[in-house]
């Protein structure tokens, strides 16, 4: 792998960059691997690059049926942060932000982590109330947050009107090690690291067929012929319950269309992630300038990635309210994911019922800050049978009725 | 350089002159003008920077597609950045300045990031920016975050307001071009109801620019006289300053109307979104010319070629005195010929086809235009402005064979239909090879409700090119929506227009065709966001194969443009690179809104005070009248207090505890929740709704219950009364009345939809108020027409009466613990009943309290609040409340759920009262932590607080909290973090903190 | 934005006017029930990628509880039903085969 620095674009601006060689191999399907990677997003290229860099398992390969990063790591609102309630969450996405603090070094691609801080606003006494418990738990979690005053947050956010009328800002919950990421580039990054361990990433590739013996699986039928494995990491979201079907299990998960949207770039004005659950909606600064939203989910299935206007006209209601001055900006482009929801809104990373198969989904409208302690968490769940990151997790929280439910605290908005 | 002309200019009207500024500088052009416009008649072409390298930007096109005229318009509380110069009509007293520059437009220090772009090619800042780690969010983003952007942020509020309108129609025609008039004329002649809707302050589109014949008689008057024709219909509503911006599921559509852009300050809305319902949508949006990718593309002066013909013919605005044409078709010699018969000098037509026989350019050489075939142009001279071409040929490489002199030059690549609105809603394409583009795939259309399909293209959005074709196409369209709406078309014939023969276009990608790097990259993709050939090229060498990767790694068709220009070329080049067919490519998706609208817009009204609903209480006057501190709760506002003058709100609470401990107090408790439940099967629903017995309960009597949810977490608590043999009311949280309403309503309708059971929400009906404290009685009875004695009305009875002439029904519960009665009158007397309470109260010291007094004199009595003690994971079993928990019922919502192995464990977190040794108030939210780390290496946490107060009863803090098999540690003492991460410790006790007994309560 | 049907109040209104509430046809599991037939009834979901049947609600008008057979990928509706029935009527399985001929219900 060449190495990237300012010195090599410097050298290849002399050759008219071209010298540059590929980010990732392009590669065909081998007949049979360690363990197969059904997903070429995030999660699945995560995944994939710690079962390389930690466990020494290199024969692997990464299925996607579209192209890589294409679903929901390129559809986020891009929000990093840890500011969860409950140990098991706290632990996976701590674990996460704490890797993305080095992630552009470690993968020599620059993603773009911007530690510039998120605040998650308390706008009802019951949020106040709530947000003070997740800072206090946080606290002996290991994961830096605060409880901060309105005069602190108007400090921090000056463009943010905290007079009301309708929901005055009475505090927030504040992580300042928490903020933004360029999405496309860590599914790029992690590709590019994958591909340079001799990984396979085979893109448009659709995995038609999940193929087991005595429980146990041995591969699965592809669009690009049948592939062998002797495991296989389910990585698909929202369409986790179909591939799952293909192997003879349901998931307890349902597949929604979360939407968000973006305005025209202006100059910076606005340093800090914002999210105001009572009012439902989210907006941060991209270094290019757009005010990057997030919007609803639909409460009914639906797989067209896109979705209905009253869900962005509810989002921007709530921040034109809460940010007066974005009135006069314009939405740019509006967008839908799909999105895989569990019954209790946390992910699940656990073993099938078929042995040999891993399954992980169900990260709902938050995946993407996840995405490297996902990865961590699954490669050990992967390569040694349990993970601390990922045991509170498993499919059988759901009959024990173990409930990682993390709306307990205010809001639901990832 | 630009200029007005003599002559010409059929949309200006040059008796009325209007004055403006661009970055300081007063101006002057004519009503009727785009900014644009009058900004090229006054010489200024230099309009902008780019957003990466900062180049000088000049006015590119005439419409919606502009990447580079972008202004801040307004000042103060009506600014708005970003706005396209080429669809701002002018009005006297604009005021406009250029963005992205510092310190001037003409000298710009970012203009540096142009002279390394070398260093700078597509995904640089992947490759780099990555040691040492602090420097990027420290250095290099904050950098990059003030070069980037483009507008000014607005500081102020926004001054305009923004209205929602809705239309329901059987056809909307979106666009009103030939196309559209006709497409709606033809559907309106069938009778639908029609919605026409232009974006243009002015119909008719590109056919009056081109000189278009249709019906024996100039394009001009036939849309004079079809809009006439359309007027006067009563099924077809017209409407212009509004644009198509989306297309939805199920026929759904939205409008962004315009409505006082151009007249800031009236009294009209600024914007208005039109949400439209249609049974059949006609996309009459016409094509965008494509520019040609050659070096230098992108130096102020080169345009589109339209967009200097309609420069010329609708304002009268020549954009240079001498302009080279360059084309891959046969329109470009429109411009060239428009050019001439408006005196100006027309150099060479440089036409990359071999060889061209078209009338149109034997016309051109008739008129004296040098016309240069099978020739490229191997660049653009000039920096700021446009000196000069040098001509190539196209086949070759790119040795210059002569040099022209001219001041702009006029290109088209060729027209791409608007397929936007088509593809929002999943409507598929195909390329076609002959006009090498993408256009609509009719029989692959969006489709709706029914599955059927509902939008149909007409005109150029459908690919026809001539405006014969258009004319039949639009016919045609027209037609078929009305049909599918349910209608049955006039057999009229479509309108004929006059031959436009022409020759085939040649696709042309890239100039000339075997450029060097040094000319690839500086060819111009997207104008805003510099990206060239070179840096799509660079995109597919690296990896970045499909569309989707080349449009991210390069931010291809990202800028605010969306890639109106962009993307076709972009394409092609990736599609190149690859060595794949354009169609094998694809596209990148197409996203509402088609150009970007307004957040105001979106908005709407709701802003301010009506930004939601607010719920009141018949007593919320009062309450507002008498200094309430609020608490909004739901769509309630609940007095949190009543501070007096000179007392904090701390303090108004605890004087408002302690007044009605000692004396008297009083509620507005109209927020709860009544339900009532009435049926003959309504006693064995509520058994299992609730997990007490209620069917049990006897009429005139009240009881606590709990509600669960399937998964066996409380989610709402209240007393129950029964009224009559067959009818209870259930009380609820403030919160939960709707939630529990539809709960019930849920469960009667889908699951036991043969039990006789109705339940209505009467929670607004009646004003609930509880008189609280020692003196309550004496109150009530001073209000006198009820016995309200211990024997009449015991604690937990309820009864019906007068009481001081009002209509009441008194229950005898009590949430602090006191003596207390709620009482509840029809809301229309509530008001009234509060006021008779505070008079007769006032000899005996009564004083209103709000909601922190009600919660902490229940935490003081070891009660429980939904949302405090419970959160969505905690079962009734955890707060000791196994008493509420029927053991006779063989079901109730939640059972089942709670003898799950994790549930129906006595090793859980249960409720306690703490205390610290200190007699301090415990943190909010604090947990007990122990000794050890679990595998994830966090501290061992094994109980937490749940409510926590001061409480002026006892002097001393008091809380409530869950530990780890609580009940058995009681006396032990524990330490709680906080979030300092300090301790407290405190001592497990006994959650009722005063009067045990309950002596106070049942007096 | 859909547009529904209720079969109740008959009235066609925009998705706006309801609120989705889920898979329909569940059977309910309570005491007495298996573990693995209790989880199943509270979470396991078909999360059908094609035609669903699911539960609405007029929220915002006659207040009633429906079904409706739609499909997750095209979102077209082929009908609304009236919920107090177990499995879709027959009339509902008919239109949807009419348009998707050979379409079986999944199990």
């Amino acid at each position: 792998m060449k190495r990237y620095s300012a010195f090599a674009i410097a050298k290849e601006a002399l050759n008219n960059h071209q010298g540059w060689k590929r980010a990732w191999a392009k590669a065909q399907p081998k007949r049979k691997y360690d363990v197969i990677v059904v997903g070429a997003g995030g999660h699945g290229l995560a995944t994939a690059y710690y079962l390389g860099k930690n466990f020494g398992i290199r024969n692997v390969a990464i299925l996607e049926k579209g192209w890589l990063g294409g679903g929901n790591t390129g559809r986020n609102t891009t929000i990093i942060r840890s500011n969860y309630l409950q140990d098991p969450s706290a632990a996976i996405y701590e674990k996460a932000r704490s890797l993305y603090e080095t992630m552009s070094q470690d993968l020599n691609y620059n993603v773009m982590f911007s530690p510039r801080g998120v605040m998650m606003l308390a706008q009802t006494e019951h949020e106040v109330r709530g947000y003070k418990r997740t800072a206090a738990a946080n606290a002996f979690q290991g994961v830096e947050t605060e409880f901060i005053g309105p005069a602190r947050v108007k400090e921090l956010c000056p463009i943010m009107n905290i007079e009301g009328p309708r929901y005055p800002v009475l505090g927030a919950l504040w992580q300042p090690r928490g903020g933004t990421a360029r999405h496309d580039a860590v599914a790029w990054g992690y590709a590019r690291a994958c591909s340079a361990m001799g990984m396979d990433i085979i893109q448009k590739c659709e995995v038609t067929g999940v193929r087991s013996e005595g429980g146990r699986v041995v591969g699965v039928d592809t669009t690009k012929g049948a592939i062998d494995c002797d495991k296989l990491a389910m990585v698909v979201a929202g369409h986790c319950s179909h591939l799952a079907e293909m192997a003879g299990f349901r998931l307890p998960v349902e597949s929604v269309a979360l939407q968000a949207l973006v305005s025209e770039p202006i100059k910076p004005c606005m340093d800090v992630v914002v999210m105001a659950n009572t009012v439902h909606g989210y907006m941060s600064q991209s270094d290019k300038g757009e005010m990057v939203i997030g919007g609803g989910t639909d409460a009914f299935n639906n797989y067209t990635q896109r979705g209905s206007f009253h869900h962005i006209e509810e989002t921007v209601r709530a921040l034109v309210e809460t940010f007066p001055m974005i009135s006069r900006l314009k939405m740019l482009r509006q967008w839908g994911g799909i999105v895989d929801v569990t019954g209790d809104r946390s992910p699940i990373l656990s073993k099938t019922p078929i042995e040999g198969i891993f399954v992980n989904c169900g990260w709902g409208t938050g995946g993407f800050k996840a995405i490297p302690g996902s990865g961590w968490g699954m490669a050990e769940l992967i390569a040694k049978g349990h993970s601390p990151l990922t045991d509170e997790f498993g499919l059988n929280r759901f009959t024990e009725g173990r409930f990682i439910d993390e709306s307990v605290a205010a809001g639901v908005a990832h | 350089m630009s200029t007005r002309l003599a002559t010409q200019g059929r949309l200006i009207n040059r008796d009325k002159r209007l004055e403006f500024t661009f970055n300081g500088k007063r101006l002057q052009g004519y009503e009727g003008d785009t900014l644009a416009a009058a900004l090229l008649a006054n010489d200024q072409m230099l309009v902008g920077r780019s957003f990466k390298y900062h180049r000088p930007r000049g006015i590119l096109a005439s419409g919606s597609e502009e990447p580079n005229a972008l202004v801040n318009l307004g000042e103060g509380a009506r600014l708005e950045p970003n706005q396209r110069a080429t669809t701002t009509e002018l009005f006297h007293g604009l005021t406009a300045t250029s963005q992205n520059h510092f310190p001037s437009l003409e000298f710009d220090i970012g203009e540096i990031n142009n002279s390394l772009a070398r260093f700078l090619p597509a995904g640089f800042y992947y490759k780099t920016f990555i040691h040492p780690r602090f420097a990027w969010k420290h250095v290099f983003e904050p950098f990059i975050r003030q070069s980037a952007g483009l507008g000014k942020a607005p500081k102020e509020a926004d001054a305009d307001r923004y209205e929602h309108f809705y239309a329901f129609v059987d056809v909307l025609v979106i666009g009103g071009g030939v196309a559209g008039l006709q497409a709606a004329r033809a559907a309106g002649e069938a009778g639908a109801r029609v919605l026409l809707i232009e974006q243009e302050p002015h119909w008719g589109g590109r056919a009056p620019v081109d000189g278009a014949v249709i019906e024996g008689k100039p394009a001009e008057d036939w849309v004079k006289d079809t809009l006439q024709a359309l007027e006067a219909m009563e099924n077809v509503t017209l409407r212009n300053r509004m644009m198509g911006a989306g297309v939805y599921d199920h026929g759904y559509a939205l409008g962004y109307e315009r409505v006082a852009d151009h007249i800031p300050g009236s009294d009209l809305p600024r914007h208005r979104l039109w949400r439209i319902r249609a049974k059949q949508i006609v996309t009459a949006t016409g094509a965008i010319e494509r520019p040609l990718s050659f070096a230098g593309n992108d130096i102020p002066g080169v345009m589109l070629a339209t967009a200097v013909r309609d420069y010329v013919v609708n304002y009268g605005v020549s954009p240079g005195d001498r302009t080279v044409v360059v084309t891959n078709n046969d329109d470009a010699y429109r411009t060239a010929l428009c050019l001439k018969r408006a005196g100006l000098d027309v150099p060479m037509i440089v036409d990359v086809r071999p060889l061209v026989t078209s009338p149109l350019a034997t016309e051109a050489l008739q008129a004296g235009i040098r016309v240069e075939t099978g020739k490229g142009i191997a660049k653009v001279k000039g920096r700021k402005r446009v000196t000069g071409v040098a001509l190539c040929l196209q086949a070759g490489e790119g040795s210059v064979i002569e040099e022209v002199k001219c001041d702009a030059v006029a290109m088209s690549g060729g027209f791409s239909p608007v397929v936007h609105l088509w593809s929002h809603c999943g409507g598929k394409l195909i390329w076609d090879e002959a006009n090498a583009h993408f256009r609509p795939d009719p029989a692959r259309a969006p489709t709706g409700a029914q599955g059927e399909a509902f939008v149909v293209t007409a005109g150029m959005a459908s690919g026809a090119m001539t405006t014969g074709e258009v004319l039949a196409d639009a016919d045609a369209a027209g037609k078929a929506a009305a049909r599918a709406a349910g209608f049955t078309p006039r057999r009229f014939a479509a309108p004929k227009a006059a031959e436009e023969p022409s020759e085939p276009m040649a696709p042309v990608w890239m100039m000339p065709q075997g450029a060097s790097y040094d000319l690839r990259m500086k060819m111009w993709l997207d104008f805003q966001n510099d990206v060239k050939v070179s840096d799509v090229q660079l995109a597919a060498r690296e990896g970045y194969e499909s569309v989707e990767h080349t449009k991210r790694y390069t931010t291809l068709g990202m800028a605010t443009d969306q890639g109106k220009l962009s993307n076709i070329n972009g394409l092609a080049v990736l599609a190149d690179a690859l060595g794949e067919d354009i169609p094998q490519v694809g596209t990148t998706t197409f996203r509402p809104p088609y150009t970007p609208i307004s957040m105001g817009a979106i908005a709407g009204e709701a802003r301010g005070e009506i930004f939601q609903p607010l719920r009141r209480t018949p007593i919320h006057g009062w309450h507002e009248a008498h200094g309430a501190h609020w608490e909004p709760v739901g769509h309630w506002r609940r007095p949190y207090a009543y501070p007096k003058a000179g007392e904090t709100v701390e303090e108004a609470v605890h004087r408002e505890v302690l007044n009605t401990r000692r004396r008297v107090g009083l509620l507005d408790a109209s927020t709860l929740g009544k339900i009532v439940v009435k049926g003959p099967d309504a006693g064995r629903f509520l058994d299992m709704l609730y997990t007490n017995m209620m069917s049990t309960l006897k009429v005139g009597r009240c009881r606590y219950g709990l509600m669960c949810n399937e998964n066996g977490f409380l989610s709402d608590d209240g007393v129950v009364a029964r009224i009559d043999e067959d009818t209870w009311l259930c009380h609820t949280t403030s919160g939960g009345a709707d939630r529990i309403h539809q709960w019930m309503e849920e469960w009667l309708q889908t699951e036991w939809w043969d039990w006789k059971v109705y339940v209505a929400n009467l929670t607004e009906q009646y004003a609930q108020i509880a008189v609280v404290g020692p003196d309550a009685r004496h109150v009530l009875e001073r209000l006198g027409g009820m016995d309200v004695s211990k024997e009449t009305l015991p604690f937990m009875g309820w009864q019906e009466g007068k009481l001081g002439g009002f209509d009441a029904r008194v229950f005898r519960i009590s949430f602090s613990g006191e003596l207390s009665y709620e009482i509840a009158v029809p809301a229309s007397q509530g008001l009234a009943f509060w006021e008779a309470l505070m008079e007769v109260g006032e000899a005996y010291g009564m004083q209103p309290y709000g909601t922190e007094a009600l919660h902490i004199m229940r935490a003081e009595k070891g009660f429980i609040m939904i949302g405090d003690e419970t959160d969505g994971t905690v079962i009734p079993q955890d707060l000791g409340l196994h008493w509420a928990i029927s053991k006779k019922k063989e079901d109730y919502l939640g059972k089942r759920a709670q003898a799950r192995s994790f549930m129906d464990n006595p090793d859980r977190w249960q409720l306690v009262g703490l205390e610290t040794l200190d007699g301090s108030v415990l943190p909010d939210g604090c947990y007990a932590i122990g000794e050890g780390t679990n595998a994830n290496g966090q501290a061992e946490m094994f109980g937490r607080v749940t409510s926590t107060y001061y409480s002026p009863t006892l002097g001393r803090g008091i809380a409530m909290g869950l530990v780890h098999n609580g009940p058995q540690r009681m006396g032990e003492v524990i330490r709680f973090g906080t979030p300092d991460k300090s301790f407290v410790e405190a001592r497990i006790v006994d959650p009722v903190f005063y009067d045990k007994e309950g002596e106070k309560q049942n007096v | 934005m859909l547009i529904l049907t209720c079969p109740y109040c008959g009235v066609t209104g925009e998705e706006t006017e309801f609120a989705a509430g889920g898979e329909a046809h569940l059977k309910r599991f309570g005491p007495g029930s298996s573990d693995a037939e209790f989880e199943s009834y509270l979470f396991a979901r078909k999360n059908e990628k094609g035609v669903t049947f699911e539960r609405w609600r007029h929220a915002n008008g006659c207040g009633k509880w429906f079904h409706a057979a739609r499909c997750t990928v095209t979102l077209e509706v082929f009908g609304t039903y009236k919920a107090q029935v177990t499995e879709p009527p027959k009339e509902i399985l008919a239109a949807i085969r009419k348009r998707r001929p050979g379409w079986e219900p999944a199990a």
